[in-house]
Formats: C-alpha cells, sequence, structure tokens
C-alpha cells in the first residue's frame, strides 16, 4: 500500500474534517486549515530522516531563541519498529475509510456528507476526528493550523518558551 | 570504562531505572565514592552524557509529541499493559495504556509538575494511631518521620524544592525550604479564598520547580507547559540534577535504552551478581530480538518504579518467599471536582500546571467521623487537594467532541481556560488483592509477560470521597462556577465507562508492590530497603510503601531511597531538631 494520501483523499479528507470539525465566521475548519497536510505529513513521516514524528526542540524562535522544530527528533530502533507498523496501519485505515466514503464525497451536497460520515465506521470517525483536533490545535510544524488559525481563533499563544511569561501575566486576571 | 571498577564486576553497583528514585540513588552512592552504572530502558531526551552534561534540547512547548505521540514512552504498542478491576473480569479488559509513567531517562520525574509535599508523623503510625479498617492491611512503617526528615530534608536540596512554612497541618522541619514559593496562579488565588471561608487551609504547593536561579538552573519563566512535559529551560530539578551531580564525579555511567530482564544470582540464590539486560539501541537482529548483554557488580538497586519493580522480580521468581511481591498495590484514589467560571483564568495557558494545595481532609473533621461511622468505617482519610488548571487545546478539542457547537466551544473554552480543577489524591487504602502481575497471555515486544494490574477501591476510598466531593463543590461554586461536576478516578457507578480518564487508575501515584516491614513473613524488604530474601539487592522506588498517605509520594520515596543508599555505603545522616 503506498503511503500518503491522494490528491482525491485529500481533497475528501479535507471536506470530512470539515464536517467533524466545522468552522463559523470567526473560526477556521480542520480541514482548511492543513487538516490533511497534517495527516499527509504523519502518513508520509517515514519519507524523511528522522522521521517526522516528534518536532525538534526547544524552541520555536516565534518568541525568541533559534528556532529548532523543524529539526525533527531521531526515534531509537525499536521506536522505529513501533511506529513503523503504527504508520502503516494508519494509511490502510485511511485508504479503506476514505475509500468507503466514496470518491465524489467532496462535491457532495452537504446532506449527503452528513448521510455518509453516519455511514462510516465509528473507528474511522473517532480517528479521523482526533487527527483534525491535532491538526488544528497543534503546532504548525505538523502540517496543520495553517498560520496558526487555529490558535489566533481562540486567542492562544501557542508554545511560548524562552520568554514564558512574567509573573504579572500568571497572577493577575 | 568505569571508575573503581575491581574484583571482576564492572561497577559496585548497578541500577536499574533513572527515575527519581535512581537518581537519588545513584547521587548518594557516587558522592561516597562508589562506581555505578544506571540502566534506563528509555531514550535519554535529558541531558548530554559528557561534560557539561548540557540539555539536550528535545523539550518543547508541543502539545502533539508529549500527549499524542508517546515521545516520552513506554509505547504502548512495544511495551502493553493490561487492567481488570478483579478477576470477574476475567484475564482483563484494558489492554495497552495503563498507568503509563514515561519510560525515559529520568523517568515520571521528567514530566510531573513535581509537587513535592512531605508525609507526616502519622502517616508513619496509621496502625498504632488510628487502628485497622476491615479488610485493608492499614501497617505502621518500620521507620519514623523523625528518622526520615533529615533524608527529607536532603532531598529538598538535591532537587530543588520551593515553598513555605504555612500549613498548619505539616510535620515539623529542621530548615526552611531552599527556595521560597512560585508566583501564583490567577485561579488559584480565587479558588484559596473561596476555600478559605469555607474554613480550609490553603497553601503555596512546595513544588519541585525554581522560584529563583538555583544550583546554575533558572527560575521557572511560567511558561504553560508544565504537567505531561518536560522543561526546555531546566527549570525543575527532578531528577535532573541528581543525574547530572552522579555524572560529574566521573563515577556514573548511564546506560539508555537498556532494558533489565534478569537479575543473575549465585546459585543458592542468596545475592545477585547482575543483571542481563536488552539492548535497545541496536537494531533488532534478522530474527526480531534485541542483543542481550551482562553486567556484574556487587549490589543491585531495582528502582523501575511500583509497576516495573514488581514486574522484574515476579519474571524472575526472586525476592517473593513472603508471596508479596506485586500486592497491596496502592495508586491514589482520585476525587476530581471541575468547574467552569465566567473569566478567563489562563491557567491552561500561563505558569505551572497547580500553585496551591490543602490537606484539610487528610485528618477530617467530626463531619467526616461522622460520614466514617454513618458507613461502618472506624475512621476515612483524603488526601491533599490540588487547585490547578486543565489541559492544552488538542486535549480540550478531543473532549468537546465532533459537531457544529464545536468551533464556538473552542472559543468559550469552559473545559479549558475557564475550566479551574480540583484534585484530591485521596489515601488509598492497602488490599492483598490488589496487585500488580504478570499477565498471562499479553507479551511485550521482546515476549516477556506483560505487567497487570487488578484493581478495585475499599469502601474506606468511596465512602470519603462521596464525604469531600460537594464540600469542593461549594468552594468551586463559591468560586464563581457556573456550573460544577464531581467523578473520581478510577471511575465507579453507573458511567464508569464513559469516564474520559479511562477505566483504569489515572494517577501517577503508584505504590505498595514490594513493601517494607519488620517481618520477612509478610514484606518483602527490610527497614533499610534491601530484599530480605537477596540482601544486596535494594529497592528504591515506592514500591515500597506500606502505605500510600495522601500525598504525593515523590519526595518521600527520593528521601528513603536516598537513606538506602547512605546506610548501603555506611554514611547515614545524623538525627535532626525542629527548628
Ligand atoms: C504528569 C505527572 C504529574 C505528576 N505529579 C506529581 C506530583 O505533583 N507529585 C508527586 O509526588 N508525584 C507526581 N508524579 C509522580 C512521579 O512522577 C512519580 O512518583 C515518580 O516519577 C516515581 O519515581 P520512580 O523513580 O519510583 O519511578 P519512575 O519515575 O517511574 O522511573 C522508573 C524508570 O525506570 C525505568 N525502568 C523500569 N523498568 C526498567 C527495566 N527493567 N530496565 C531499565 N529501566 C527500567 C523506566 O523506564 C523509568 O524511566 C507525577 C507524574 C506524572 C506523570
Ligand atoms: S512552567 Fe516553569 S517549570 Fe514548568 S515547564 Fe514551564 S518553565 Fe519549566
Amino acid at each position: 500500500m503506498s503511503a500518503g494520501l491522494t490528491p482525491l483523499q485529500a481533497r475528501n479528507l479535507i471536506a470530512l474534517m470539515n464536517q467533524l470539525v466545522p468552522g463559523d465566521e470567526l473560526s477556521p475548519a480542520a480541514g482548511d486549515s492543513g487538516g490533511a497536510d497534517y495527516v499527509n505529513g504523519l502518513l508520509t513521516a517515514f519519507d524523511f530522516d528522522p522521521p517526522h514524528i516528534w518536532a525538534g526542540g526547544p524552541f520555536s524562535g516565534r518568541h525568541g531563541g533559534a528556532a529548532s522544530f523543524e529539526n525533527w527528533i531521531a526515534l531509537a530502533p525499536w521506536e522505529l519498529v513501533a511506529w513503523r507498523s503504527r504508520i502503516e496501519d494508519l494509511n490502510a485505515q485511511y485508504h479503506t475509510g476514505l475509500d468507503s466514503l466514496g470518491a465524489e464525497f467532496a462535491e457532495m451536497p452537504a446532506d449527503a456528507q452528513t448521510e455518509a460520515v453516519a455511514a462510516a465506521s465509528d473507528g474511522f470517525r473517532e480517528l479521523v476526528f482526533t487527527h483534525a483536533c491535532e491538526a488544528l490545535y497543534g503546532d504548525p510544524v505538523y502540517g496543520g493550523n495553517r498560520k496558526m488559525s487555529g490558535w489566533l481563533a481562540i486567542d492562544y499563544r501557542g508554545d511560548s518558551q524562552p520568554s514564558g511569561y512574567s509573573d504579572q501575566e500568571v497572577s493577575a486576571p | 570504562m568505569m571508575h573503581g571498577a575491581v574484583d571482576g564486576v564492572d561497577a559496585d553497583a548497578i541500577i536499574i531505572g533513572s527515575g527519581p528514585g535512581g537518581a537519588a540513588v545513584a547521587h548518594a552512592l557516587t558522592q561516597a565514592g562508589w562506581s555505578v552504572i544506571l540502566l534506563e530502558k528509555g531514550q535519554n531526551h535529558l541531558l548530554s552524557l559528557q561534560a557539561p552534561f548540557a540539555p539536550l534540547g528535545h523539550f518543547s512547548n508541543d502539545e502533539i509529541k508529549f500527549t499524542q505521540r508517546h515521545f516520552l514512552g513506554p509505547d504502548p504498542l512495544l511495551e502493553p499493559r493490561t487492567f481488570r478491576r478483579s478477576s470477574e473480569d476475567g484475564d482483563r479488559i484494558l489492554t495497552g495504556e495503563v498507568n503509563n509513567l514515561p519510560s525515559t531517562l529520568g523517568g515520571g520525574g521528567v514530566h510531573a509538575d513535581g509537587k513535592l509535599p512531605r508525609f507526616r508523623e502519622i502517616d508513619f503510625q496509621l496502625l498504632s494511631e488510628l487502628g485497622p479498617v476491615e479488610g485493608a492491611d492499614i501497617a505502621d512503617w518500620p521507620l519514623s518521620y523523625a528518622d526520615l526528615e533529615p533524608y527529607y530534608a536532603e532531598a529538598e536540596k538535591l532537587v530543588g524544592v520551593a515553598g513555605e512554612e504555612t500549613n498548619p497541618f505539616a510535620a515539623w522541619r529542621s530548615g526552611p525550604f531552599p527556595m521560597p514559593p512560585g508566583v501564583d496562579m490567577f485561579g488559584a488565588q480565587i479558588s484559596s479564598a473561596a476555600a478559605e471561608r469555607a474554613g480550609l487551609h490553603p497553601y503555596r504547593a512546595p513544588t519541585g520547580v525554581n522560584s529563583v536561579e538555583y544550583q546554575g538552573r533558572p527560575a521557572c519563566n511560567n511558561c504553560g507547559f508544565c504537567a505531561f512535559y518536560g522543561c526546555p529551560i531546566e527549570a525543575k530539578g527532578d531528577p535532573v540534577s541528581m543525574l547530572r551531580a552522579a555524572l560529574a564525579t566521573g563515577r556514573c555511567q548511564i546506560i539508555p535504552l537498556a532494558y533489565a530482564t534478569e537479575i543473575t544470582t549465585d546459585p543458592a540464590k542468596n545475592r545477585a551478581t547482575g543483571v542481563r539486560y536488552l539492548d535497545l539501541s541496536a537494531a533488532p537482529t534478522a530474527q526480531g530480538e534485541a542483543p542481550v548483554r551482562e553486567l556484574r557488580s556487587h549490589h543491585l538497586v531495582l528502582a523501575g518504579g511500583a509497576f516495573e519493580t514488581p514486574r522484574l522480580l515476579l519474571r524472575n521468581e526472586l525476592g517473593n518467599s513472603s508471596g508479596r511481591v506485586g500486592q497491596h498495590l496502592m495508586f491514589h484514589f482520585q476525587t476530581l471536582v471541575v468547574g467552569a467560571v465566567r473569566e478567563r483564568l489562563w491557567g491552561a495557558s500561563r505558569g505551572r500546571s497547580v500553585t496551591h494545595l490543602h490537606d484539610d481532609h487528610i485528618d477530617g473533621d467530626q463531619a467526616s467521623r461522622a460520614a466514617a461511622h454513618a458507613a461502618g468505617l472506624p475512621w476515612i482519610r483524603g488526601g491533599i487537594v490540588e487547585h490547578g488548571s486543565s489541559t492544552g487545546p488538542v486535549n480540550e478539542a478531543l473532549l468537546q467532541g465532533a459537531g457544529a457547537h464545536h468551533p464556538l466551544a473552542m472559543r468559550n473554552s469552559e473545559l479549558r481556560e475557564r475550566l479551574w480543577v480540583f484534585t484530591m489524591q485521596g489515601e488509598d487504602l492497602s488490599q492483598r488483592t490488589n496487585r500488580v502481575d504478570l499477565d498471562p497471555t499479553v507479551r511485550d515486544a521482546w515476549g516477556l509477560a506483560a505487567g497487570r494490574v487488578t484493581y478495585q477501591p475499599h469502601q474506606h476510598e468511596l465512602v470519603t470521597s462521596n464525604h469531600v466531593a460537594p464540600i469542593l463543590e461549594g468552594v468551586m461554586r463559591d468560586s464563581g462556577a457556573v456550573w460544577t461536576a464531581a467523578s473520581t478516578s478510577p471511575p465507579v457507578g453507573d458511567h464508569a465507562g464513559t469516564s474520559p480518564l479511562g477505566l483504569a487508575p489515572a494517577t501517577y501515584h503508584i505504590m505498595g508492590t514490594a513493601k517494607m516491614g519488620f517481618d520477612p513473613l509478610n514484606s518483602v524488604v527490610d527497614p533499610t530497603g534491601r530484599l530480605w530474601d537477596l540482601p544486596n539487592v535494594i529497592i528504591a522506588d515506592s514500591s515500597v510503601f506500606p502505605t500510600s498517605a495522601g500525598y504525593g509520594p515523590t519526595l518521600t520515596l527520593v528521601a528513603l531511597a536516598t537513606r538506602a543508599a547512605r546506610l548501603l555505603t555506611g554514611n547515614p545522616l545524623a538525627q535532626s531538631q525542629p527548628t
């Protein structure tokens, strides 16, 4: 099985994520904010060395310090075994799950999409919902939360090191 | 090459596990001139093993890596654990993550937010002071608070604990805290004021986080990613400070990715001679195995934590002439009261995770005694209540559930920025039937039997929780909560299956599985922490606790580990006096 999503699968996944974690006038939907890129990043993590599973540290560079999240951290040999197997399994789940929605899912009218989502397996829906949440509110280095749109919508700064917060910012409203 | 390695051994002592317990022993033994090898089955994300032992810089404010992708291990695909409430559940009801403390250099100390209170005098003498409870094994410890006080003081200095002496229930101290307390969270000021109005006595939590620069590590800058995260700036001292000091002696070799599986002994099984371990730093062989390596030492220290230490002993069929290894498993029975207030508290995004505690429910009052008697119990004891915040936005988003409500719910953030949480770490009575044993069929990636938890609370925990929860809900409402909800971990009752914290206990406080006592017939280690059956083996984690007390276990286990190591080297601390 090939790793990663085809463009058609990615389009359908975006539509599915938008159903599960939708947006409104103030917040982006998970799919529109890079959700499929997040999932694709995980499904193709082993195209890179080290694999793109654990972003580096200590700082993103957004609040000072040298930007280092792109320095992905190496996995130990047995961690590679576990993650290869996990990602193989995820690839299979995504291919099967997205295929079951139908190739035209993204083009379907909203009602038909809702029906197709309801007909999907609980496990697949749960998986996509989890990844939609991770994508929208996790660090942008993983491919989602495009331009920090997820964080901006909830007025969340995300990582704060190395500047952190002053005592005043912690103890006052 | 090890320093001081003579007599055909590789080191004076081999320590299995690099959490707070193993680190404390590594520190104490190397200070006394011993050579040690520290084996850790997890990866090293903590510090360079070359002088000057600088941080590796792997820790970051990253919710994905730490909470969603098993960064600190153990990976449940490699090391599954299983859980059941009793044998009526069959062999298990859960396989995967059960109470997984990190498996990484530094163990659980790395991502704990480190509230480090001491136990009190009575905690060491519960049987004498309060008497037995039917169906539970209430015991006195084979040492007193006074015996441990000098080691508590040393542990606080080693780790670097910030605190102040304002808790009216605290035990006596021989000296002040090494640092003043850190800054109060906004939410904790509100909840503490409400607690005081209810007649309770909140105080600033003693915490292993620097409030000022300490031993070359900086003060905490309140980054907001504390519990469940490694500290990117090393403001948390546990256990990096002890590991670095041990390394600096030149007498400590740390081997990460070394999974100790076998304790070697003399033919009569009277002494341990060393360990065999799986070298997880090597690629799997063609047969899918890990190479086995062997090391020899005069002494062995088991510090794999109260889950892995009994698992290792049971697999090796050692140390168990009492039949108690793995038994008397205790957690803290958690009572969680949450509430959402109107204003933004910032608690989930700024500062440490918990800045205030109150202890009032440990001894209780007339009302708690009445609740005990009404339930037919001689007494009940709760635990510290942590005044704290919740979690990051990914985890809030998961809790909110899928659907059209999601964007607005996230902006309102009733489950994060406006949420406040009281967690009571309730004393859990020791029961022989609660245990860690070897799962009959589930195996880890190397073919070794997985550890299995069998656990259900005693009536004492349920009665205590039912008594305290409404008090905490009242305080939460008086703090301005527009709604409150109470639950427990492990969950009980009809809704057990739907608890977001899962069916197994969610607390990371694990104790009792190789308990310490006066009598080899009913305990696993002697009063100095040595295995009765193999006296050159000491246990240096919370397995040895005879009772759980209502306080986080870590400072006590570091103090006990330091004491055991100092007694081993003939270097005990002098008795101390109250100041
Ligand atoms: C989020 C969080 C918050 C916490 N907050 C607090 C708190 O506020 N206060 C408090 O008191 N406690 C707290 N704790 C609990 C605290 O982390 C533990 O009590 C403490 O880490 C236990 O120390 P230990 O040395 O006994 O074992 P551990 O920290 O569990 O370390 C054991 C180490 O041994 C290794 N190991 C095990 N078996 C083997 C083997 N066979 N071979 C090689 N290595 C092995 C493991 O990989 C692990 O790294 C918290 C924990 C968490 C996760
Ligand atoms: S809150 Fe402080 S101690 Fe905790 S991780 Fe951030 S800087 Fe470190």
